[in-house]
C-alpha cells in the first residue's frame, strides 16, 4: 500500500513537469468541455486590457441575450494575448488594441479578416489640479514639466510617438511605462505633470485625472481590430459575439466609454 | 549550473572524510522527487536555451541598450544590497537580540514585502516617497530630492523588495550563533556595540554573505516595484527585467536573449561567490 | 582584595541563596552536583545573571552588583573556554585590554607577555581550532587575566579536557592561580579538581550551601551523602552516647567520646566481609545483603543492603574466596579505629 502510494506521489510532479513542458493551455478543460457538449455554451474572448470595462458589460448582455451561454474573458496586453494565441491558447475571439498585434495572429493563419470595430484617440492626461498648467501638446516640451509616455513597444507608446512626430515636437519623458494603466497611475498619484493616454482611460479613471484633447491626436488614431479565430472551439458563438460588438448596442456601450466609431 | 551542484559535495568530501559517513544505497523515495524537483527548476531554462536565436545572438548583445540595461542592473542591485546590509543587519540584530514589546509583530511586518505583490509595493513606495508622498514631499521641499524616475529610485525599490531576504537570513544566523561568545566578550569589558562589531558580526559572517547573495539575486530580478516606483527609462531606470518585459511586447526572441544574459551573469557571479564564501566552513 | 557576596537568584522552581566570602589571593571552589546552582552563582558574580531581591556583591568594599558586566573588574574562564574562533590566540588575549582602552600595540604587548607566561608564545598566531584542549584552556586563562581582574571566575576549567591532559593542566592551573593576588571563585563538580586547586571548598546543593571548609576537613568529615560519595566514604547519621554511636539498630564503637546527634564515616576499604559470623567483638558487626558488585580500580566494590547501606572495597581474590553473588547474605564489620565520628 505504502509503496504504491509513494510511487503515485512521486509520479505527480513528473506529470506536472510534462504538462508544463508541453506548452501552456494545450487543453483547457472548461473550453473543451463546452465544445464537446455538441451545442457549445462557452465563448472565450481574449481582449486588450483597455476593453475591460466595455467588454465585461457586453459579455453580460450577450449572456442575457443567449440564455445558457457563458462568456469568459482574458484581458491583458495585446502583445501578450497575441503570443498566447500563437502558442495555442484556446480562444474564440481576439480583440486587439493595435493592428500590429492582430497581424501576428493573422500572419500565423490563426484568424482571418479582422474588422476594425473602434478607434481610440490620445489625450493629454493631467492631475485634476493640473499643477504644470498644461493645456496643449507643446507644453509637454517644457523641461520643467514631468511627462510620462507609454513605451514605444506598446500601442499607446507607438501612438504617442506618431502624434509628437506629426506635431514636430520633441518631448523628454521621465519614464516610458509598460502599459497605459501604469502611465495613468503616475498621473493619478501626481508623480508626473502630464501623460499621453487614451481618452477611454481618462473616462474610466472616473475623474481622478483630467483629459485635454489636442488636434494632433487625429494623426495617431489607434484602430482596434476584432476577429474570430480559425480554430475557435465555439465557432458559431464566437461569430455571434463579434456581431454583438459590431452592432448598434455594441457601439453605444463603446462610445459611452470614450471610443470612437471607425 | 549542474556542474556546480554536482562537484561541490564531492569536493567537500575530499576535504573532510567525516562527511558522508552514511553510505549505502540512495533511497529512491528521496532521489526521485529530488531529481524531479531539479528537472522542474531546470526545464524552463532549457526551454529558453532551445528557443534562443543563436544566429543573431552576437548582434543583439552588441546593442548599446542591452549593455546599458545590464550595467544599470548590476549597479543598482549591488547598491540595493549595500543599503540592505546597512539597514538590514542591525534590524536583524534588533529582532534576534533585543526583547521589546511587539517584536513578533515587527518580525511579521519585515516579511511584508515578501508577500506583497511587487507592483503594490511600488505603489506603496510612491505613496510615501513620491512627489506627493508623505516623505517625498518633504524630501523635495527640504533637499530638492525626488526619488521616482531616478536611478536612486530603482535602488530604493529593489532594496524594499530584497531586504526581507537579508533580514530573515541574518536573523536566523544570529539565532543559531552561540550567544555565550557575546557573554565572554562582555566579561572582557566589551560594550554592546563592540560585541556586535568584533564578535557577533564575524561569527555570523557566513549568514550575512548568504543573505546578501539572496538579496542581490532578488534585487537583480526585480521588476514590479521598480517599474511602478522608478518607471522605465533607458539608461536611467530601465534595468534588465524591464527591458525583457518590454521586448516581450514586440520581439519575444530579443526578450529571450536579454533573459539569457541576465541569467548567465547572475549564475557566474553567484557560483563564484558560493565557492568562495557560502561553502566556507 | 576581598569579596563579600550574598547571591540570591530566584527562578520558577529554583532558588539560589548562598553567602560567599573570599579573601585576597584565596581560591574558593564551589562544588556540587549538576543543577545545584554553582554556575548560576558564578554568572551572578559576573553580572550575566541578575540578582534577585536581597542579593548583593561587594568587592573591596565597593558594590559590584550595580555595575554592568563590561564594567566589572572580573576575568572569567568559561566551561569550553569560548575563545573567539575568528581571532588568533594573541588577539583573543588582547581583546580585553583593547576593550578597556589600551592601544592596539599595548594590548598586543600585554597579550604576548601573558601568552609567554602560560608557555604559549609560539602559538600566538594560531586560531583556536588549531589549539589542543589544554592550550585553549591556558589561552582562556591568559585572556581572563589580561584585563587585570580583581576577581577571577572559572567555570569548570578542566571539564572539557580528557583524563590525561587534565592531570598536567590541573597542576599548571594550580601554579597559575597561586600567582594571582585577587579573589578566585571556581566552579567544579569534580572533587579532585576542587581539592587540588582550592584553598577552601563550598559545597552547594539545591541552591544552598551544605558544607564548607578546607579541602582536608571536608574530605575527612563529610556532612551530606553527596559529599561522602564525592570523597568516597560511607556516611551515617546516628546518636552518640560516650564511645558508642547507634546507627539505626547497629551499634558502633568509636575512638573519641561524643554525645547527641553525630556523623559516622568510614572508608569502604575499612569494611570486611565474612560468609559466617566472625568470632570476637560483637561491635561494628551486622548482617547485610549483597546488592551489587562492580570493579573499582584495583579492587572490587560491593554494594551492601540490609539494616544500613554501605560500600565495601575488597580484593578480587577475596571476592573469589567468599564466592559472593548478589542476593547472598554476609556478615559486615568495620574496625573501630577506622571510623570517624563527629557532631552533626
Amino acid at each position: 500500500m505504502f509503496r504504491r502510494l509513494s510511487r503515485w506521489a512521486a509520479a505527480l510532479p513528473l506529470a506536472l513537469v510534462l504538462a508544463g513542458a508541453a506548452g501552456c493551455g494545450s487543453s483547457d478543460p472548461a473550453a473543451s468541455a463546452g465544445a464537446s457538449a455538441g451545442g457549445t455554451t462557452t465563448v472565450t474572448v481574449f481582449a486588450a486590457a483597455s476593453l475591460t470595462g466595455t467588454f465585461t458589460e457586453l459579455g453580460k448582455a450577450f449572456e442575457t441575450a443567449n440564455p445558457g451561454t457563458t462568456v469568459r474573458f482574458n484581458f491583458g496586453s495585446s502583445a501578450t494575448l497575441a503570443q498566447q494565441i500563437t502558442q495555442g491558447a484556446p480562444a474564440d475571439v481576439f480583440a486587439a488594441a493595435s493592428p500590429a498585434t492582430m497581424k501576428t495572429v493573422t500572419d500565423a493563419s490563426l484568424a482571418a479578416a479582422p474588422t476594425t470595430f473602434v478607434r481610440n484617440k490620445l489625450v493629454i492626461a493631467v492631475p485634476t489640479d493640473n499643477p504644470a498648467k498644461v493645456d496643449e501638446l507643446k507644453d509637454l516640451t517644457d523641461p520643467k514639466v514631468k511627462v510620462a509616455l507609454c513605451a514605444e513597444q506598446v500601442p499607446c507608446g507607438a501612438a504617442a510617438v506618431k502624434a509628437l512626430d506629426a506635431a514636430g515636437l520633441t518631448v523628454k519623458p521621465v519614464t516610458l511605462e509598460q502599459d497605459v494603466k501604469a502611465t495613468l497611475t503616475k498621473v493619478e498619484l501626481g508623480e508626473v505633470d502630464a501623460a499621453l493616454v487614451y481618452k477611454t482611460d481618462v473616462i474610466a479613471s472616473g475623474g481622478k485625472v483630467q483629459g485635454i484633447t489636442f488636434p494632433e491626436a487625429d494623426k495617431a488614431i489607434n484602430d482596434y481590430p476584432i476577429a474570430t479565430l480559425a480554430k475557435a472551439p465555439a465557432g458559431d458563438l464566437a461569430k455571434r459575439f463579434v456581431d454583438l460588438v459590431l452592432s448598434q448596442q455594441g457601439k453605444d456601450v463603446l462610445t459611452k466609454a470614450g471610443f470612437e466609431a471607425p | 549550473m549542474t556542474t556546480t551542484t554536482s562537484t561541490a559535495p564531492a569536493r567537500r568530501r575530499d576535504r573532510d572524510p567525516g562527511q558522508g559517513a552514511v553510505t549505502g544505497r540512495l533511497p529512491w523515495v528521496l532521489l526521485v522527487p529530488a531529481l524531479l524537483g531539479l528537472g522542474f527548476l531546470v526545464l524552463p531554462l532549457a526551454g529558453l536555451l532551445v528557443r534562443a536565436p543563436w544566429s543573431t545572438l552576437g548582434t543583439r548583445l552588441a546593442e548599446p541598450q542591452v549593455l546599458e540595461a545590464l550595467r544599470l542592473s548590476l549597479v543598482t542591485a549591488t547598491l540595493a544590497t549595500a543599503v540592505c546590509l546597512l539597514l538590514g543587519v542591525p534590524l536583524a540584530w534588533l529582532l534576534a537580540r533585543v526583547t521589546f514589546p511587539g517584536r513578533r509583530l515587527v518580525r511579521a511586518l519585515v516579511t511584508v514585502p515578501l508577500v506583497l505583490p511587487p507592483v503594490v509595493g511600488g505603489v506603496a513606495l510612491l505613496l510615501v516617497f513620491g512627489r506627493r508622498g508623505l516623505a517625498g514631499q518633504w524630501l523635495e521641499a527640504a533637499f530638492g530630492i525626488t526619488l521616482p524616475f531616478t536611478t536612486v529610485g530603482v535602488v530604493v525599490a529593489e532594496a524594499f523588495v530584497a531586504m526581507p531576504f537579508l533580514v530573515i537570513s541574518v536573523e536566523g544566523a544570529l539565532r543559531a550563533a552561540d550567544q555565550r561568545f557575546e557573554e565572554a566578550a562582555a566579561t572582557l569589558g566589551a560594550s554592546r556595540l563592540v560585541i556586535f562589531r568584533r564578535v557577533t558580526l564575524p561569527l555570523v559572517a557566513p549568514g550575512i554573505v548568504a543573505g546578501a547573495v539572496l538579496c542581490w539575486a532578488r534585487a537583480l530580478g526585480e521588476f514590479g516595484a521598480t517599474i511602478t516606483f522608478a518607471g522605465n527609462f533607458p539608461g536611467r531606470t530601465q534595468t534588465m527585467p524591464l527591458a525583457v518585459y518590454l521586448a516581450l511586447e514586440t520581439e519575444p526572441e530579443a526578450a529571450i536573449v536579454l533573459s539569457l544574459v541576465l541569467l548567465a551573469v547572475s549564475v557566474i557571479i553567484l557560483a563564484g561567490l558560493r565557492d568562495r564564501w557560502v561553502t566556507a566552513p | 582584595m576581598t569579596l563579600h557576596a550574598r547571591l540570591v537568584v530566584t527562578r520558577p522552581a529554583f532558588r539560589l541563596d548562598i553567602e560567599l566570602h573570599v579573601g585576597a589571593g584565596e581560591v574558593v571552589a564551589l562544588l556540587g552536583p549538576n543543577g545545584a546552582g554553582k554556575t548560576t552563582a558564578l554568572r551572578a558574580l559576573a553580572g550575566l545573571t541578575g540578582l534577585s531581591e536581597g542579593g548583593h556583591i561587594e568587592l573591596d568594599g565597593e558594590p559590584l552588583h550595580t555595575l554592568a558586566v563590561e564594567h566589572r573588574p572580573i576575568g572569567m574562564v568559561f566551561q569550553d573556554y569560548l575563545l573567539f574562533p575568528h581571532l588568533s590566540a594573541l588577539d583573543n588575549v588582547a581583546f580585553g585590554p583593547r576593550c578597556r582602552g589600551a592601544s592596539k600595540a599595548d594590548a598586543r604587548r600585554v597579550a604576548a607577555e601573558l601568552l609567554d607566561r602560560v608557555g604559549l608564545a609560539d602559538k600566538a598566531t594560531a586560531r583556536p581550532r588549531h589549539l589542543s584542549g589544554g592550550q585553549a584552556q591556558r589561552v582562556a586563562l591568559a585572556r581572563a587575566l589580561a584585563v587585570r581582574p580583581r576577581l577571577l571566575l572559572l567555570d569548570e576549567p578542566l571539564a572539557a579536557l580528557d583524563a590525561h591532559t587534565r592531570l598536567s593542566v590541573r597542576s599548571r592551573l594550580r601554579h597559575d592561580l597561586a600567582g594571582f593576588d585577587g579573589a578566585t571563585v571556581l566552579v567544579t563538580h569534580d572533587p579532585l579538581d576542587a581539592m587540588v586547586l582550592a584553598d577552601r571548598l563550598i559545597v552547594v546543593e539545591h541552591g544552598a550551601i551544605v558544607q564548607q571548609g578546607a579541602p582536608a576537613e571536608v574530605a575527612r568529615h563529610p556532612r551530606t551523602d553527596y559529599v561522602a560519595r564525592l570523597v568516597g566514604l560511607n556516611l551515617y547519621r546516628g546518636t552518640a552516647a560516650g564511645r558508642q554511636i547507634k546507627v539505626g539498630e547497629v551499634p558502633f564503637n568509636v575512638a573519641d567520646p561524643l554525645e547527641g546527634p553525630a556523623f559516622l564515616a568510614f572508608s569502604p576499604a575499612a569494611v570486611a566481609l565474612y560468609r559466617t559470623r566472625p568470632d570476637g567483638s560483637p561491635r561494628n558487626l551486622w548482617q547485610g545483603v549483597i546488592e551489587g558488585i562492580e570493579r573499582h580500580g584495583d579492587s572490587v566494590r560491593v554494594h551492601l543492603g540490609g539494616p544500613i547501606a554501605a560500600f565495601a572495597d575488597i580484593t578480587p581474590a577475596a571476592l573469589a574466596d567468599l564466592d559472593l553473588t548478589p542476593g547472598r547474605q554476609v556478615w559486615v564489620s568495620v574496625k573501630a579505629t577506622e571510623t570517624h565520628a563527629y557532631p552533626a
